[in-house]
């Protein structure tokens, strides 16, 4: 495994949304944690409001998640609709959203904590994702689990990049960030 | 009532995840996306075993919208997944892309089929 730092040379989105260490340590202004600093003794109150809005969050968007799944019964053994559509819907909202909070809105102490690791975070979900996958196997529905994880997989990744390429337009930034134009069907 | 729980294990689940995405990233160097793994699998774990423990111990149902679609399903996440791998993806990490994706859901489904072996055990 290459250990290299992407971000450093291309600066732009951080590759993990939540918890961008770099981020961190660069711009200790930003949004995000503040490292760990015991010389000021008011640091902890400062991460207690973050995980207080993260909190928040993270119940709002398992209570849509759950509402979701209330609103799109699945029959068992079939394709986990539910799911599938959070899920979706959840890799294009945090792929725009990731933009607006980095490259578009000014810097903000809630904007990713509340929307991004908060409610996005909670209300997508891997974890249903893997049980669906388990109970599928289970029945033997072999062509409902082959679409879902294939599905789940190609249309989550194909909703980021949709919306990040989605924000970038409405914002005018350049859809292609940080890279040379040759570079772009090496992806 | 259940909505009630529902939120309420989300909003522990949420900051949890945080927590431990922050406290693995913090411990390695490169770009690969262990934090999420790692909450993605344990919660995979979790969650089955409370699926295996409602249907073999029969787990009370607000147990289940509790620990289960609350905490679990706010301590993992598919759209930091997503993003992470399309990240991956667009820095030319095409590699580590794919061991992330297929990893993720590989040792996921692993964890989640234990868990619900597990509770079996105790049924």
């Amino acid at each position: 495994m290459r250990r290299r730092r992407l971000n450093e040379s291309s600066g732009d989105l951080p590759i993990d949304p939540d918890v961008d260490v770099r981020d961190e340590r660069a711009h200790p202004e930003r949004d995000a944690f503040r490292p760990p600093a015991s010389r000021f003794p008011r640091g902890r109150r400062r991460t207690w409001d973050i995980l207080a809005m993260i909190a928040a969050g993270g119940g709002l968007g398992s209570l849509a998640r759950y509402l979701a799944g209330q609103a799109i019964p699945v029959q068992p053994g079939a394709f986990p609709w539910a799911s599938f559509l959070v899920n979706a819907i959840g890799c294009f909202a945090l792929g725009a959203l990731m933009v607006f909070v980095l490259d578009v809105w000014p810097p903000s102490r809630y904007a990713r904590p509340f929307l991004g690791v908060g409610f996005i975070g909670g209300f997508t979900t891997f974890s249903t994702f893997t049980a669906e996958i388990v109970d599928l196997v289970s029945r033997a529905a072999w062509t409902p689990v082959a679409m879902y994880t294939s599905a789940s997989l190609i249309v989550g990744l194909a909703a980021v990049w949709a919306g990040i390429v989605l924000a970038r337009t409405i914002a005018g930034l350049p859809v292609r960030q940080g890279k040379e134009p040759a570079a772009e069907t090496a992806s | 009532m259940t909505l009630l729980l529902v939120f309420l294990g989300g909003a522990v689940g949420a900051p949890a995840r945080y927590l431990i995405d922050r406290f693995v990233q913090r411990r390695h160097d490169n770009v690969f996306p262990w934090g999420t793994l790692t909450v993605n699998i344990v919660g995979s774990l979790i969650l089955g075993f409370l699926l295996g423990a409602r249907s073999g111990l029969g787990l009370p149902q607000g147990v289940v919208a509790l620990a289960g679609t609350g905490f679990c399903g706010a301590l993992t996440t598919f759209s930091t997944f997503g993003f992470e791998t399309m990240r991956l993806l667009e820095e030319g990490s095409a590699r580590e892309a794919g061991l992330n994706a297929v990893g993720s859901l590989f040792l996921g489904v692993l964890a989640a089929a234990g868990g619900h072996a597990l509770a079996g055990l105790f049924a």
